[in-house]
């Protein structure tokens, strides 16, 4: 309508136009963002914040939550940066398809993802079955599921960012350790894992904030049981129904801890 | 320590690599101590041999023996980790999240070397070099000359029994250049492993090496000390790197050899099919008319261009048929004669300036 093929000097209202024609969708685009979130501050009782995030669900809650995003982290970089400098060094079909089964998590549905999980670790699962008869050890609804279905659905954000980090080291790198006598180990511990550090702190970043929002994969495999696998989402959600003061409170603080790690990337890592 | 086994028995190689759909076939042998260099135009091989002496690049066929152990041949492939080879490249390639005593340190630590030792052995190693005030200095603080130093103590802390130098000055600004080359000249010296240099800098090559070794697509076309080759190139890309006029020719009566530019005269060359006839720049007198008199190899010449060197200019000719000479006169006879390019002369040598010897 307004993208004629006049000079923009053929007159004023012309160029006001168009730029008016994109600034209204892209306000509402921003608008749909920030509605929610500042309903979400407008609505919440600040003075009696911590009042309500005394109640009885809330603690047991974010205590679960740190223990098992923090559990998720840590597993994520125990063995996602050894696969993510492998993925980054592979060459051929087979690494192709690794990635891709890997990036699979980030698009699938998290409750697809909690019932692949209890097909696998369940009672009558893959892994579960001979796991409960052999050893007599049950993985559903207890804190080990809830790290289960956090790693993953938040590892493989993380081997993706590391991985990224991980291509970007020359590989020359690589060849001179070699020839100063390092083994691959090596060479990944000293050479590697230094020079991807920035990658490896926002892809750890990206995995906890992924693992803190889990939902969906939770709720189907380690199911919604307070002090046990309630996790900060979970209790949201529950307590919406019987004491919504207490759910906006921790939504309040979900929002800030994500804003913080938000925060922190974009300071150090993240442009 | 430094070179306790230090290669006694030299470099002994037969190397046949393939990287892309480029293959080479190429022989290097050095005697412990010995800097060879490898040179040779820009896809010549160079390089891949380099690797395949590291390990880098699997061998299709062949051997490298070094010091008397085999790095590789029809059975068995050391790993690079665990051959003895230094390796610096143009780019000084330091680990930017080390300091240089860091990067020095890296390999001996690699190996497994205690860190007292290690310590030690930097210090040392940074020492010879000249550099021992860099140590607590990251990659990032250094310049270009002073990284390539700390890069050379790098490759030389392990200790290697075969150190690849892999155009180590090509990067740097030409005043920095001549430092380093006499740092490495004089490192070199005390080196007892064997040293392969690789490089396209006649320069690097005449001041550094004891025996040259030339390739063109992945052949050798020549080795020989650095004299031999100065004296009797045997390709136009060598004869080029040692500034001479080289041609391919065929003797058939004595005294006379035809090539490409016509029958050149040698006076007392007795030798009889193919041979290589070669003239100095410096030996090709010009001049507007075709010379007369003593017994020269005159012929009419078109300048294709001219570059002042100081009072001397370096002219470039070609026949008819396109083939090149190169003169070196006088800058005053470039105003006397009037050449530039188009300008049509002749050009003459003594016979007794021609050297002719048997392909």
């Amino acid at each position: 309508m307004s993208i004629d093929s006049r000079p923009a000097s053929a007159g004023v209202a012309s160029p006001l136009r168009s730029r008016t024609s994109l600034i209204v969708p892209a306000a509402v685009g921003v608008a749909l963002v920030v509605v929610p979130l500042t309903a979400l501050l407008l609505r919440a009782d600040w003075a009696a914040l911590p009042q309500h995030l005394a109640a009885p669900t809330v603690w047991p809650a974010v205590r679960l939550s740190l223990v098992t995003t923090t559990t998720t982290v840590l597993i994520s970089l125990l063995v996602g940066t050894p696969l993510a400098w492998l993925l980054a060094r592979a060459t051929g079909r087979a690494a192709t398809w690794l990635r891709a089964v890997l990036t699979v998590p980030l698009v699938l549905p998290p409750v697809v993802g909690g019932v692949a999980l209890l097909l696998a670790y369940g009672r009558n699962g893959v892994v579960g079955a001979p796991l409960d008869e052999i050893l007599g050890v049950t993985i559903p609804f207890t804190p080990v599921a809830v790290v289960l279905a956090e790693v993953f659905v938040a590892m493989p954000f993380y081997v993706v960012a590391v991985e990224g980090a991980m291509r970007q080291v020359d590989r020359r790198y690589d060849a001179l350790a070699a020839t100063l006598g390092a083994s691959p180990w090596h060479t990944f511990a000293r050479v590697a894992v230094p020079l991807a550090t920035p990658g490896i702190a926002a892809g750890a970043a990206l995995a906890w904030a992924r693992a803190l929002g889990e939902f969906g994969a939770t709720i189907t495999f380690a199911g919604n049981f307070v002090g046990t696998t309630q996790t900060a989402p979970l209790a949201v959600y529950t307590a919406l129904e019987q004491d919504p003061e207490a759910a906006i409170a921790l939504s309040v603080v979900m929002l800030t801890v994500s804003v913080v790690v938000l925060g922190a990337l974009r300071g150090r890592w993240v442009r | 320590m430094a070179g306790t086994s230090g290669g006694r028995e030299g470099l002994d190689a037969h190397v046949v690599a393939t990287r892309g759909t480029f293959g080479v076939d190429v022989t290097v042998r050095a005697a412990p101590g010995e800097v060879l260099a490898v040179l040779g135009p820009n896809g010549s091989g160079k390089t891949t041999v380099l690797h395949a002496l590291a390990g880098l690049l699997p061998l299709e066929e062949g051997h490298v023996h070094v010091g008397g152990r085999t790095w590789a041949g029809p059975q068995h492939a050391l790993d690079p980790a665990s051959r003895r080879t230094g390796l610096l490249l143009a780019d000084h390639l330091l680990f930017p999240h080390l300091t240089a005593a860091g990067n020095v340190g890296f390999g001996p630590r690699a190996r497994g070397m205690p860190g007292t030792a290690v310590a030690e052995r930097v210090t040392t190693e940074l020492a010879a070099l000249g550099i021992a005030d860099l140590a607590d200095r990251r990659p990032g603080g250094l310049s270009h000359g002073q990284a390539q130093r700390v890069a050379l103590a790098r490759a030389l802390a392990t200790d290697p029994h075969l150190l690849l130098l892999d155009e180590p000055l090509a990067a740097l600004d030409p005043a920095t250049r001549t430092d380093v080359r006499a740092t490495l000249a004089h490192r070199l010296a005390a080196y007892d492993g064997v040293t392969v240099l690789v490089t396209h800098d006649p320069l690097d090559a005449l001041t550094l090496a004891d025996r040259l070794v030339f390739l063109e697509s992945g052949r050798v076309v020549q080795e020989g000390t650095p004299s031999e080759v100065v004296d009797r190139p045997r390709s136009r890309y060598v004869a080029q790197v040692v500034g001479l006029n080289l041609y391919a020719g065929n003797a058939t009566a004595v005294d006379t050899v035809l090539t490409a530019l016509g029958p050149v005269v040698t006076p007392g060359f007795a030798h009889v099919g193919a041979t290589w006839v070669a003239f100095a720049p410096s030996a090709v007198s010009l001049f507007p008319e075709r010379p007369e008199g003593s017994p020269r190899n005159t012929w009419p010449l078109t300048v294709a261009a001219v570059e002042l060197l100081g009072r001397l200019a370096r002219v470039r000719l070609v026949d008819g048929a396109g083939h090149p000479v190169v003169a070196e006169v006088t800058a005053a006879s470039v105003t006397a004669l009037r050449l530039h390019p188009g300008t049509t002369v002749w050009a003459a040598v003594k016979a007794s300036e021609v050297t002719a010897y048997p392909a």
